[in-house]
């Protein structure tokens, strides 16, 4: 051993001491409740109970992720005919009779039904142990289809804009980046009152640019608007940030580009898609994944806004998971929730990454 | 093919002018070369021809038509840049034919001429490469390629070889030249490299703070500069100056001289107008002659330093008054450090500065 060298870097002792800190709090906040969270999801696990935990195995994800088909044939007299409400619609048996307590169909056993449609004189009915789950399932992946695309669109239309030598163009990077930095609670909260039924700022617009003719829209409060103004309103709060990451892309692409483009006739249009839109391809890719991700974790804004209602409007997974773990002081079943999550947003990360790839 | 005529040609930036009127003309396939040390104002210039910087003042016309106020796509121009501006996505094939693509022109037609202009070049084994797998100088080549399937009046060229090495540049200096032949376009060539200028030009354009030197053939240039400027720039090892007074004039010649230089007579030039003036003696190091012994006419100095590069013998020579002069000798030979020498020059081929 060298005299002279360093006791420091000598001992491997020394360097895991260094590294302790932020190891120990990794391990901490993220490796052990990643842990907790699969292994909780196969018990019984409540928040506080007086009862033993008990090994449940995989009976939380059967409960959450179960889903049925129901056929019901319209109720028919006893003469053979088929038996017609006032109104001249079929009457079909209520689905409860099924689900409860039904010795021939034990599969259905406490489920309940999700939506169902018209099928010739059939009734399909597509029944759920967790109705409230597949809303939330749903309503998750509506957001992130509608949110990820326009919210990443958005973006890179404001970096293109102040990607401009202009005076005071810092004042509008400062103004669109300005939500980014307010706290995603205090955004909701403001627009609670944005979106208010009553005396809310955009039913008053509406109002006076429509001369009076728009009626006022609860916009939170109906079940048909709740999410779509909640999609609005996050796309509007994070664009700024995704728009400072295009423009750090759009920095990257040489200048003489541009000018070889020009000097052979390229339009406005043709450079976007022969220069700019290649060269942003990387940049793409990473404001996609984090967009996509950043959408599958909705909750702040739910819990701020609507609570998850109006009719379970605008449930999504990880306010479902709030609500199973505390709410309900459902550990096991929250846990459960979180574990799907994460397979969900891992399989679509996997997949961007397929397809975003570079292709040799 | 086409004339180039330069104006007044003026560039401001807020209140400072950049490009000072410049007047140049350009005659229809004639190889024209601006140079001049960095900030001369010489790839403003260009790109003022370009289209890519507003002209300020001034008109710049292309064939007879004044364009001023033309898009680059409507000046029947192209150019090649330093950074030789190839599109990294695009296939070479795609890179060429980009001018094509937009113009919306028969994909039959484009590989007609993608693959005449990379015959040209000797390159057709490339097309279908990516740009990240070409060297510095066939990159170059495809940013000239696309240039000639544009089939441009005036081809523009930005220090097209400076992010070569030195062989490679060499090579395409030469691959420029026979273009140039190939093609008989207009060509204007911007460069900080004298060796370029004087290889590649029919004509040079010298600069400085934006305004025109001297134009002229290289030879011009080289053995008539108009002033201490052009005579400094041009020629390597560069012109040695030496501070002289003048000691005698008569109508036709005028005796030069100082305390490192025994009298010379030169024919007269007209900036020498009385005795004991003081004038700059401009002489190429390859004009002076190493003297042994005491010869009359002759620089005196002792040897500070020598380069032997093989063909040719740089030598250092420290002046008695402490200036220095560089002889460079066309041959190998040893000079020993410290040795007292005597440098002599044909009066014919001195030049004379007003000082400044």
């Amino acid at each position: 051993m060298q005299k002279n060298s360093s006791s420091l870097t000598q001992h491997n002792r020394s360097g895991w001491l260094f590294a302790l800190p932020g190891f120990g709090l990794m391990m901490l906040f993220i490796v052990v409740p990643f842990v907790f969270a699969i292994v909780f999801s196969m018990t019984n696990q409540r928040l506080i109970s007086p009862n033993p935990t008990q090994f449940v195995g995989f009976e939380n994800y059967r409960q959450l992720l179960s889903v049925n088909l129901l056929v019901l044939d319209p109720v028919s007299t006893e003469a053979g005919e088929l038996k017609q409400n006032a109104d001249g619609t079929l009457t079909y048996p209520r689905i409860r009779t099924f689900t409860r307590n039904n010795p021939d169909y034990p599969h259905l056993q406490g489920m309940k039904e999700w939506f169902s449609w018209q099928w010739q004189d059939k009734q399909v009915a597509i029944l759920a142990s967790d109705p409230v789950f597949m809303k939330a399932v749903v309503n998750t992946f509506l957001f992130v289809l509608v949110v990820a695309p326009l919210q990443g669109a958005f973006a890179l239309a404001l970096a293109l804009l102040i990607n401009q030598r202009l005076k005071g163009i810092n004042v509008y990077r400062a103004i669109y980046f300005m939500p980014v930095v307010v706290s995603i609670v205090v955004v909701s909260i403001l627009w609670r009152f944005i979106y208010d039924g009553q005396n809310g700022l955009l039913n008053n617009l509406l109002h006076s640019v429509s001369f009076g003719h728009l009626a006022p829209v609860d916009w939170l409060g109906n079940p048909d608007t709740a999410l779509g103004s909640i999609m609005a309103m996050s796309i509007w709060q994070a664009v700024g940030f995704h728009m400072v990451i295009w423009l750090s892309g759009l920095q990257t692409i040489s200048p003489t580009l541009y000018e070889a483009a020009k000097i052979e006739g390229a339009s406005g249009w043709q450079t976007f898609r022969y220069v700019t839109w290649p060269g942003l391809k990387n940049t793409a890719v990473l404001v996609l994944i984090v967009i996509t991700m950043q959408a599958f974790a909705l909750f702040a804004q739910i819990d701020v806004m609507t609570n998850g209602g109006p009719l379970d409007s605008t449930q999504t997974i990880v306010f479902q998971a709030v609500e199973r773990g505390y709410g309900k002081q459902d550990i096991s079943g929250g846990s459960a929730i979180s574990v799907v999550l994460f397979v969900i947003v891992l399989s679509i990360s996997l997949l961007q990454r397929h397809f975003t790839r570079e292709k040799k | 093919m086409a004339d180039v005529t330069l104006q007044a040609l003026v560039k401001r930036y807020d209140k400072t002018d950049i490009i000072k009127g410049v007047d140049i003309d350009i005659k229809d396939g004639e190889f024209t070369v601006f140079v001049g040390p960095s900030g001369c104002g010489k790839s403003t210039l260009l790109r003022m021809i370009a289209g890519l910087e507003d002209i300020t003042d001034g008109t710049l016309s292309i064939d007879g038509k004044i364009v001023n106020h033309l898009q680059p796509k409507d000046r029947s121009i192209a150019m090649v840049f330093q950074s030789y501006a190839i599109f990294p996505h695009m296939t070479v094939r795609e890179n060429m034919a980009f001018g094509l693509t937009i113009s919306g022109i028969s994909k039959q037609e484009k590989d007609q001429r993608v693959n005449e202009a990379a015959k040209v070049l000797q390159m057709e084994h490339l097309l279908e490469r990516r740009p990240s797998q070409l060297s510095g100088g066939q990159r170059q080549r495809v940013a000239i390629g696309r240039a000639i399937v544009r089939n441009p009046k005036v081809f523009l060229f930005d220090e097209p070889l400076s992010n070569l090495d030195a062989a490679l540049r060499m090579d395409m200096r030469m691959e420029i030249a026979k273009l140039h032949k190939k093609l008989a376009a207009t060509m204007i060539y911007v460069t900080h490299d004298q060796v370029e200028a004087m290889t590649l030009a029919d004509k040079i354009v010298v600069l400085k703070e934006g305004q025109v030197q001297q134009i002229g053939t290289p030879m011009e240039l080289f053995h008539h500069p108009a002033n201490r400027f052009v005579a400094g720039f041009l020629g390597s090892p560069s012109m040695n100056f030496i501070d002289v007074d003048v000691l005698a004039i008569d109508d036709h010649s005028m005796t030069l001289g100082s305390t490192v230089l025994d009298p010379v007579v030169l024919p007269r030039v007209e900036q020498v107008v009385n005795v004991g003036q003081k004038v700059e003696l401009g002489i190429r190091p390859q004009y002076l002659q190493p003297q042994h012994g005491d010869v009359k006419g002759c620089l005196h100095g002792r040897v500070s330093l020598t380069e032997r590069l093989g063909t040719e013998t740089v030598i250092d020579v420290s002046l008695a008054d402490g200036k220095k002069v560089i002889a460079a000798i066309g041959q190998d030979q040893v000079f020993p450090l410290g040795e007292a020498i005597s440098l002599s020059f044909d009066p014919e081929r001195a030049h004379v500065f007003a000082t400044q």
